[in-house]
C-alpha cells in the first residue's frame, strides 16, 4: 500500500536531518524552485489537495487569494494546533518526519512568496515541538533555512509558536489572535486572513498534514497525485482511528476510501466482534453516522452529501454496548470547556446543554428535555462568530435525532419510580437491555 | 453609493455603511448588546442577526456592510426566533435580581425581553456563579453574574482611554469581566463604564440605591466643568422627595454631541453635579452694616444696600475707581448683561474676565481641558469686543491691593480657586465696598461688604461658548434655590434702580440682543442653536473655503 506522509514512520531517528534526507527529504527543492511561483499554485490547485485540517478548501485556491499588490510582508502560519478529539494525525508528522514538513513549508512559501513561516503547535503536544524546533535548528545550519535557501536567493525563517492548550485556537483566526500574543477569540470575516491575517498582514493558515503533501505534488505532479484520490478530493490523507475497534492507528490511505473498508478491514473490525453502533466519521464535530451509513467514500463532498463531513478525519467507532448518552456526555461536555466564551450562543448554549445531558443522566430527566436539546443546539447553529457553535451543535442533533429511543429512556428512568437503578452500573450497558 | 431596502423600505447609503447604521438612519432600530457607535465593532453578542436575502444564513447587523441592491428583513420569524433565542441564552446564567438591581429601569436586558423575548423559561439547570458586588474602581461596582460579555466595556478601555484596566477571563460560560492584575479602574472616564454598559453589571457607586430611575426627570445641559462644555443630561429627582438623600439632582449623564464630547464626559464633570445642592452654596444675601458685621437680610434689604453704597462710592470717587470682574464661569447672556451695565450703562472702564490658571485644570487628547472655565472663549468675546488691552484680573487685584479700586464688583464663581486667597484677602481689604454675586460660600462672600447669592447654571437658562467656538444652550433643570435669584434678574433690578440700560430677563431675548450687537454671535438665536449649538468660527471658516 502506497504511503506518502508516512513513509518514514518506523524508521529510527527519521526526525534527523540526516536519515531524512537519506529518504528523500528535501530532494523535491530544487523541482520547486525550477517552477514559478503561480506555476507551483496552479499545479496545487490541479492536484486537488484539500485543506486537511477540517474544512477541506483548496489548499492551492487558499494561496491564490492573497493580494498580488499588497506591499506588507506575507505570512505562512503552519496549524500544528490539532485539537479535534478523535485526531492525532498531525502529531505523527511533527515527530516522526518534521523535515517533510519543513520541506512543505519550504515550497509553499516559495509559491506565495513569503519569507517568514509561523509553525503554531498545541501546547501538550511536548514531543513534536522538541523534534520540530531540532529539525528546524538543523535545517538551518544546513543551509535549508535561512537568508539563501539551498543556495537559491530566497530568504526563509520559521518560527514555533507553542499554544497554551485551547482548543478554539484551532480555528484559524483565533490562532492568530493568539500568535499576536492576544486572548484567543476567533475575528470577524471578512477580512479573511489571506487579506488581513497575522499583523494585519496577508497570511495563508495551513495544517501541517496539507502542506506535508505538497513535496509529493512536486514530486509526483498534479495530475497522479490527483488520481490517487477521488473526484476533486486529491491524494491520500491520514485516518485517525480511534474508539471500539481491534486495531486503532492512524491509517493513511487513498481519499475516497470506504468507511466500512476502514473499519473492517484497516482497522480490523470492532472490538470483541460486537456489533457497531455509531461512528463519528471525522472528529467529534462531525455528525454521526449510524451502521446502515457507512458505505460512504471517505472524502469531503461525499460526507458533506450525507449530511455528515470528513473534517479532521478522526474515526471514532462505537459498539452496541456504548450508552449513546453518555458518549453525547462527553462530548457536549468538551464543547462546553473549549467554547472561547466570546459570542452568546455558544457560551451559554454548550455549557446549557452540557447541563441537560449531565441531569438526564444523573436520573433527573424531565419531559421535554430531548426537543430543548434540539431546539438549543439549533439556536447556536448558524449564529456564531466561528464554526465551533456548529461544530458542538451538530453532534448534538446528529446524536439525539438518531438514538432518540436511548434518551427517551434516559428520561423515563428519571422520573419517579419505586426503585432507582445504580447509575454505574448502567455504564456501558445497552440501553435496550434496561 | 448602495442603494438597499430594509424592510422594503428603500434607502441609499455611503458604501461601507453597516446595515444597522443604515437602519438609524432610516429610524428602524435594530436590537444589540455589543454594537456601541462610539467603540469598534464586537459583532459578539448576535442580538441583531437580520435576514439578508440571498446570504445562507442570518447575518449581525452591526458588521455586515451594504452591498448595491442588498434586501434586508429585520422582522421576519427567523429573525424573531434568533433574537428571542439570544435572550435566551443571555438569561440563561443571568440572576434575574432586577427587583434589587440598580439598572432596572434602563436595563437592555429587560427591555429586550419585553420586546423581543417574551419565551417561558425552559431552564431548569443552576445558574453559574461569579464575583457580586465587586467594587472595581472610586466610582465604578462590578456585578459579574449579571455581565452579558458584551466587551463595551474592555472596549472602552483599550480603544477610548487605552487605560486597559479591564479584561475577560476564563473561558466558556465561566468568561468573566475582571480587572487585569487586580488594577483599579480609576480613569478619568471610568464613570462612562456604566454608561456604556448595557445591563446592571457596571453601575456608578455614586448613584446606587439613591433613587430609582424612572422616577427620574431629564434636562438637557452643558457640563461647566471646563472648556470643553460636554453636552450633558441633568437628571432630577422632584417625584420621590424621599429618595436621592433629599436632593433634586440625582446625576449627569452624557448626551450624544459630535462636535464636542462624542458619547463621553469625564469623571470630573459627571460628579460635579454635586456642587450645585452642596452645603457650600450661598443662599441668602447679606449685607455688612456700619458696624462691620454681616446680616442675612432680604432681597430688597440687599438690593437697597447696593444701590445706596454704590451710588455714594461712585459719586465720592468716581467711575475710574470701580472695578468688575467678571468670571468665564458666568453665561454668554449674564456676561452680556453685565457689560451693557457696568460698562455700557455705569461706565466702569474697568471690566476683566481674564483669571490665572486654574493649577486643578488637567488637559488630555480625549475631551478634559486645562482651562476649567466654562465660557472663556465667549467672555473674551463679549467683555474684550471693546476694549484694545486685555484686562487681567490679576492685574485689578494689584490695583486693588494699592489702592487704587475703592469699589469692586465680584460676579461668577471660580475665582478664588485661582488666586492665592491671602493674596486676594489683602487685596479686597484696600477696596471700601466689594459687592459680591455669588452662588457658593467663599472668602469672597465671607470678605465682601454685599453679598448676593447667583443661582448656577442648573437652575438658569442660557448659552455658554466652548473653546472651539461652539455656542452651546442649557436649561434649567431645577428651580433656583431658597433665596438665590439668575445673576439675569439680579443685574436687571440693579439696572431698574438706576435707570440704567436695561437688559431683558428672559436669556433668550438677552441672546437676541448680544447677537445683534457682538459680531462673534451673529446671526444666532435660540432657536438656531438648537440642541447641539452652532460653532460660528466654523461657519466662516467653511464660507471662505467655498
Amino acid at each position: 500500500m502506497l504511503k506518502l506522509v508516512t513513509k518514514n514512520v518506523g524508521i529510527e531517528n527519521s526526525h534527523t536531518l540526516s536519515v531524512a534526507r537519506s529518504h528523500g527529504a528535501y530532494s523535491r527543492l530544487e523541482a520547486a524552485f525550477a517552477m514559478t511561483p503561480e506555476a507551483l499554485t496552479a499545479e496545487v490547485i490541479k492536484s486537488n489537495l484539500r485543506g486537511l485540517g477540517g474544512a477541506g478548501f483548496p489548499a492551492g485556491r487558499k494561496w491564490s487569494f492573497l493580494p498580488k499588490d499588497s506591499p506588507k510582508p506575507r505570512y505562512l502560519v503552519v496549524n500544528g494546533d490539532e485539537g479535534e478529539p478523535g485526531t492525532c494525525k498531525d502529531k505523527i508528522i511533527m515527530i516522526h518526519d518534521p523535515h517533510l514538513l519543513i520541506e512543505g513549508i519550504i515550497i509553499t512559501c516559495w509559491a506565495i512568496q513569503s519569507h517568514k513561516a509561523f509553525i503554531y503547535i498545541r501546547g501538550e503536544y511536548d514531543l513534536p515541538v522538541e523534534h520540530v524546533e531540532q529539525a528546524i535548528v538543523e535545517a538551518k545550519a544546513a543551509g535549508i533555512l535561512g537568508e539563501t535557501v539551498m543556495g537559491h536567493d530566497f530568504a526563509l525563517d520559521i518560527v514555533v509558536h507553542r499554544g497554551a492548550g485551547a482548543y478554539i485556537c484551532g480555528e484559524e483566526t483565533a490562532l492568530l489572535e493568539s500568535l499576536e500574543g492576544k486572548r484567543g477569540w476567533p475575528r470577524l470575516k471578512p477580512p479573511f486572513p489571506a487579506v488581513e491575517g497575522y499583523m494585519r498582514c496577508p497570511t495563508v493558515v495551513n495544517n501541517v498534514e496539507t502542506l506535508s503533501y505538497v513535496p509529493y505534488v512536486v514530486e509526483m505532479g498534479a495530475q497522479p497525485f490527483a488520481d490517487l484520490g477521488s473526484e476533486r478530493n486529491g491524494g491520500l490523507r491520514m485516518y485517525s482511528i480511534s474508539g471500539r475497534v481491534n486495531r486503532p492507528g492512524v491509517y493513511e490511505l487513498p481519499m475516497g476510501t470506504p468507511l466500512r473498508e476502514m473499519i473492517y478491514d484497516h482497522a480490523q473490525g470492532v472490538t470483541g466482534g460486537r456489533a457497531l453502533k455509531a461512528v463519528i466519521p471525522g472528529g467529534s464535530s462531525a455528525p454521526i453516522l449510524t451502521p446502515d451509513e457507512i458505505d460512504v467514500p471517505m472524502d469531503f463532498d461525499s460526507l458533506a452529501k450525507r449530511g455528515t463531513m470528513l473534517g479532521s478525519a478522526g474515526v471514532i467507532v462505537f459498539d452496541e454496548t456504548v450508552s449513546m448518552v453518555e458518549a453525547l456526555k462527553v462530548i457536549i461536555r468538551f464543547y462546553a470547556h473549549e467554547s472561547c466564551g466570546q459570542c452568546t450562543p455558544c457560551r451559554e448554549g454548550t455549557a446549557w446543554l452540557e447541563k441537560i445531558v449531565e441531569r438526564i443522566l444523573d436520573l433527573g430527566g424531565r419531559p421535554g428535555d430531548v426537543d430543548n436539546m434540539l431546539r438549543i443546539s439549533r439556536n447556536i447553529m448558524g449564529n456564531t462568530i466561528c464554526p465551533f457553535g456548529d461544530g458542538a451543535a451538530l453532534p448534538v442533533v446528529s446524536c439525539v435525532t438518531k438514538f432518540r429511543p436511548e434518551f427517551e429512556a434516559w428520561v423515563r428512568r428519571g422520573q419517579p419510580v419505586t426503585t432507582l437503578p445504580v447509575r454505574e452500573a448502567h455504564i456501558g450497558e445497552p440501553v435496550a437491555a434496561v | 453609493m448602495p442603494k438597499i431596502t430594509i424592510d422594503d423600505r428603500p434607502i441609499e447609503v455611503a458604501s461601507g455603511t453597516t446595515i444597522i447604521q443604515a437602519a438609524d438612519t432610516l429610524g428602524l432600530f435594530i436590537p444589540h448588546y455589543c454594537y456601541h457607535p462610539g467603540l469598534p465593532v464586537a459583532g459578539s453578542c448576535r442580538m441583531c442577526l437580520v435576514e439578508v436575502e440571498k446570504a445562507p444564513k442570518l447575518q449581525i447587523a452591526c458588521y455586515t456592510f451594504v452591498t448595491d441592491v442588498m434586501v434586508v428583513r429585520t422582522t421576519t420569524p427567523q429573525v424573531a426566533t434568533a433574537r428571542a433565542a439570544i435572550l435566551e441564552f443571555l438569561l440563561a446564567n443571568h440572576p434575574l435580581d432586577c427587583p434589587v438591581c440598580d439598572q432596572a429601569g434602563e436595563c437592555k436586558l429587560q427591555e429586550f425581553y419585553m420586546q423581543f423575548g417574551r419565551y417561558d423559561s425552559t431552564l431548569l439547570e443552576d445558574k453559574t456563579k461569579k464575583h457580586k458586588q465587586l467594587p472595581v474602581g472610586p466610582h465604578i461596582m462590578l456585578d459579574s453574574e449579571r455581565c452579558i460579555l458584551c466587551s463595551r466595556c474592555t472596549r472602552f478601555v483599550d480603544d477610548i482611554t487605552h487605560t486597559h484596566e479591564l479584561g475577560i477571563f476564563n473561558r466558556g460560560v465561566h468568561s468573566e469581566l475582571l480587572p487585569v492584575d487586580g488594577a483599579a479602574v480609576d480613569n478619568a472616564y471610568s464613570g462612562c463604564l456604566a454608561d456604556v454598559c448595557p445591563v446592571g453589571a457596571l453601575t456608578d457607586r455614586d448613584f446606587r440605591f439613591k433613587v430609582r430611575v424612572w422616577y427620574l426627570d431629564k434636562t438637557d445641559s452643558v457640563c461647566h466643568g471646563c472648556a470643553r462644555g460636554c453636552n450633558i443630561e441633568i437628571h432630577t429627582n422632584r417625584r420621590r422627595n424621599h429618595h436621592n438623600d433629599g436632593k433634586l439632582i440625582a446625576r449627569y449623564k452624557p448626551r450624544f454631541n459630535a462636535q464636542v464630547n462624542g458619547y463621553w464626559m469625564c469623571d470630573a464633570g459627571r460628579y460635579s453635579y454635586k456642587q450645585i445642592e452642596s452645603p457650600d452654596r450661598f443662599l441668602q444675601p447679606r449685607v455688612r452694616g456700619a458696624d462691620g458685621r454681616v446680616q442675612v437680610c432680604d432681597w430688597s434689604t440687599a438690593l437697597a444696600a447696593v444701590d445706596e453704597s454704590v451710588t455714594r462710592a461712585i459719586a465720592a470717587h468716581g467711575v475710574s475707581s470701580a472695578a468688575v470682574i467678571a468670571t468665564p464661569d458666568l453665561s454668554n447672556e449674564e456676561l452680556w448683561a453685565v457689560r451693557r451695565l457696568c460698562r455700557d450703562g455705569m461706565k466702569i472702564p474697568t471690566v476683566a474676565c481674564r483669571c490665572p490658571a486654574d493649577p486643578r485644570g488637567v488637559e488630555d487628547n480625549l475631551l478634559r481641558k486645562a482651562d476649567t472655565f466654562p465660557n472663556s472663549f465667549g467672555a473674551q468675546r463679549i467683555l474684550e469686543a471693546t476694549t484694545e488691552s486685555e484686562l487681567t484680573v490679576a492685574s485689578v487685584l494689584q490695583a486693588a491691593a494699592s489702592g487704587r479700586i475703592r469699589l469692586l464688583f465680584v460676579l461668577g464663581g471660580g475665582l478664588t480657586e485661582r488666586v492665592d486667597p491671602a493674596h486676594l484677602q489683602q487685596a479686597l481689604a484696600q477696596v471700601d465696598l466689594v459687592v459680591a454675586i455669588q452662588s457658593h460660600h467663599s472668602i469672597l462672600t465671607d470678605l465682601a461688604t454685599m453679598a448676593l447669592p447667583a443661582s448656577t447654571y442648573a437652575e438658569t437658562e442660557g448659552t455658554i461658548t466652548n473653546f472651539t467656538g461652539q455656542v452651546q444652550r442649557y436649561w434649567p433643570a431645577i428651580p433656583p434655590l431658597e433665596e438665590s435669584k439668575p445673576l439675569l434678574d439680579i443685574l436687571a433690578q440693579l439696572a431698574n434702580r438706576w435707570e440704567l440700560p436695561f437688559t431683558p430677563r428672559e436669556p433668550e431675548l438677552c441672546f437676541a440682543e448680544l447677537a445683534g450687537q457682538v459680531e462673534y454671535f451673529a446671526g444666532l438665536s435660540y432657536r438656531v442653536l438648537g440642541w447641539e449649538g452652532v460653532n460660528p468660527s466654523q461657519r466662516t471658516t467653511s464660507k471662505s473655503t467655498a
